[in-house]
């Protein structure tokens, strides 16, 4: 693979309305090839951030750089952009064709080449055959294809996608996102997309960026964001997580210990944390990392062994239990008052029988299974 | 919801019943009335026979009278194409205005129906007139001008102030400044309505504004130019108002004529056949105009 080539860059860039701050302060790279996701939940500002970039909103502050040029006051029909609607776009008073057609007819290509690139490109998003059809007896899904085809004739820079599977129903948008994961290694193309949903974020996108009131949270591959967040916001946004608050008791080059007020045993991790000792601390640990054993008279307790004794290891009782299909998550009240979320994968067809709600149980988990967010 | 409504007879004879029954006293059959009189003669000064003639009909279309139903809708096309120009930039205006300056531009537009047509009428010709501020501040500039050609030796002469009143021109000009907020209000509807990313998708694919306005607006837009080419147009043809006050003697509107023969001429018959008859080129040009949009329609489909 040849070295990686930043093709977007914003730079500080601040978008106000008025005295509500939209962007705020974000500075981010984006690199040729990636399938990159702005994530975060509404109102945090991805979308606007995406709009400055297709040149529909303009930055207050800071500048859009493409291929290193500032591209921040160039109107939208000028930029090396071409964006995918949320609602698709797509003009209701054209056919198929000419909806595909039409940047290139603004561009004053020679019909023949139009013709020609039009049937490329339905035939990239598989709608051969589709071309005199109206947009009125297409379906959600089809629409969606239509306005991809649309943008991709261009050959833009970067492809930008608003919010593209969230009209489409649960079925389709699980096709939909290994079929745009394709669609961008067939083409090649810079693809940016905006979601507010994680699940979509983590199964398409090469790189996140996770966003929250305006500000950038954090920027990396969909498994260290999900592994290794940086804020109690990403941990949580990202999944499902227990969170818990404790004060770092211990924090050695290769080992830390955490101990919680609501657990009856600390926390050993096979880490280092470098945040000041006695400090406040906050521990996710997720659902699935949990092991669950039964506990009674005559029972001996787990042992995980990579940590010492009396770390990583809780008494409590099952509350309830949600049976999802491929997993149970239970609630489990622990001694000393808090409720954790366990999952547990339902690997044979008689696991979900397991435990029952009211059963005693241990909770233990490994040395390696938590992360410690010092913010 | 339409299911349960038209369920709801008694409901439905209720609210229905009322406006259906004025509408039949106080419309239909006054003028089933008239219907009656264009095919009758006038046998005393009060007293008309319906005898099936169409004699009314045949004097209704000598060349005199034609000419004059053709005058009136070639002015009613001159002002709706004049409104159209006007109004479309009017609207889009308002379309792209804050929600706040918005709610201030529609409520311009429709202030004129506050006050009196009549009036507003008279106000024009106080516009309009010799006397009247145009042709004043022309003036001004006019003995401006004039001083300073006098410098170089070539003084201009008197100001001879623009005919703007009692012809052709100031019925075309009081027929759009009536008309104007007809024209307006279903474009503003029909543009409000436009799904505003499909605006931004085309500048997105590379076209400029014009483009935008020409490829996307327009079309998308058509379902209100038509209605309000149809609001502006069918009362234009019909105006009375307008060119008695501001119209010269050449410039008479159909209604004038109409008015004439009811009241002056005393000849309700041949009034009615002349009513009657812009009545049908009406309903034919609205018949043809739909039928051309159903085939478009048709073809796109």
């Amino acid at each position: 693979m040849s070295a990686a080539k930043t093709i977007i860059r914003f730079e500080n860039v601040t978008k106000r309305y008025g005295k509500v701050l939209a962007v705020d302060n974000v500075s981010l790279a984006i690199e040729e090839g990636e399938f990159f996701a702005l994530l975060g939940p509404s109102g945090c500002g991805k979308t606007t951030l995406l709009r400055m970039l297709a040149g529909f909103e303009t930055p207050s502050e800071g500048r859009i750089l493409i291929d290193g040029q500032d591209i921040s006051r160039t109107p939208p029909n000028r930029r090396p952009v071409n964006m995918v609607f949320q609602s698709y776009a797509v003009f209701p008073h054209m056919s198929v064709a000419d909806n595909v057609a039409y940047g290139l007819m603004v561009d004053g290509v020679g019909p023949a080449e139009r013709a020609r690139r039009v049937e490329e490109a339905l035939e990239l998003v598989k709608l051969e055959g589709y071309g005199a059809r109206r947009p009125d007896q297409l379906s959600g899904g089809q629409r969606q294809r239509v306005a991809l085809a649309r943008a991709l004739i261009k050959r833009p820079r970067v492809l930008l996608l608003d919010e593209p599977l969230s009209a489409l129903d649960a079925k389709l948008r699980e096709a939909m996102r290994s079929e745009l994961t394709q669609l961008q290694e067939t083409v090649g193309v810079t693809f940016l997309f905006v979601t507010h949903d994680q699940d979509e974020a983590l199964a398409m996108a090469s790189r996140c960026a996770v966003m929250n009131r305006g500000l950038l949270q954090q920027v990396a591959t969909p498994s260290d964001l999900y592994e290794f967040p940086n804020s109690r916001f990403v941990a949580d946004f990202i999944g499902s997580v227990n969170l818990v608050e404790g004060r770092l008791a211990v924090d050695e080059a290769d080992h830390a210990v955490v101990e919680v007020a609501g657990l009856p045993s600390p926390i050993y991790l096979d880490h280092g944390v470098s945040g000041a000792h006695e400090s406040t601390v906050w521990v996710a640990l997720r659902p699935e990392k949990i092991e669950l054993h039964k506990r009674g008279e005559g029972r001996a307790a787990p042992l995980l062994d990579d940590a010492p004794a009396g770390h990583n290891l809780v008494p409590g009782v099952i509350r309830r239990i949600a049976y999802l299909g491929s997993e149970s998550v239970y609630d489990v009240a622990v001694e000393g008052g808090s409720s954790v979320k366990v999952s547990r994968s339902n690997l044979t067809r008689r696991d979900q029988e397991d435990f029952a709600a009211e059963e005693p149980v241990w909770l233990a988990w490994r040395a390696s299974a938590c992360s410690v967010l010092l913010s | 919801m339409d299911e349960s409504w038209r369920r709801a007879k008694a409901v439905f004879a209720v609210l229905g019943g009322p406006p259906v029954l004025w509408l039949v006293a106080f419309f239909l059959v006054p003028l089933g009335v008239i219907w009656g009189y264009s095919f009758g003669e006038n046998r005393s000064l009060t007293e008309i026979a319906i005898n099936g003639t169409f004699g009314n009909y045949v004097h209704a279309i000598k060349p005199l009278y034609l000419g004059i139903i053709l005058k009136s809708f070639w002015f009613a096309a001159v002002t709706t194409a004049l409104c159209l120009v006007v109004g479309f930039p009017v609207a889009i205006a308002i379309t792209f205005a804050s929600e706040k300056t918005k709610a201030w531009l529609l409520l311009l537009i429709m202030l004129p129906f506050w006050t009196n047509l009549l009036i507003r009428t008279y106000a024009l010709m106080a516009v309009l007139r010799d006397e009247g501020y145009i042709n004043t501040i022309l003036g001004w500039g006019w003995s401006g001008v004039s001083r300073l050609t006098a410098l170089a030796g070539h003084p201009l002469g008197a100001f001879q102030p623009l005919p703007m009143l009692h012809n052709n021109f100031a019925v075309v000009f009081g027929l759009v400044y009536v008309q104007l907020p007809f024209m307006v209000l279903p474009l503003y509807a029909a543009l409000d309505r436009l799904d505003r990313s499909l605006l931004e998708a085309s500048l997105d694919l590379g076209a400029g504004h014009l483009t935008t306005f020409a490829r996307v607006v327009v079309p998308l837009a058509m379902p209100g130019i038509v209605s309000g080419v149809l609001v502006t147009l069918i009362p234009s043809v019909g105006a009375y108002l307008t060119p008695d006050l501001l119209g010269g003697p050449s410039s008479q509107m159909i209604a004038n004529v109409i008015e004439r023969q009811f009241k002056t001429a005393n000849d309700w018959p041949f009034g009615a056949a002349l009513s009657f008859l812009l009545m049908y080129m009406t309903f034919v040009a609205i018949a043809v105009q739909a039928i051309v949009t159903r085939n478009r329609a048709r073809r796109a489909a």
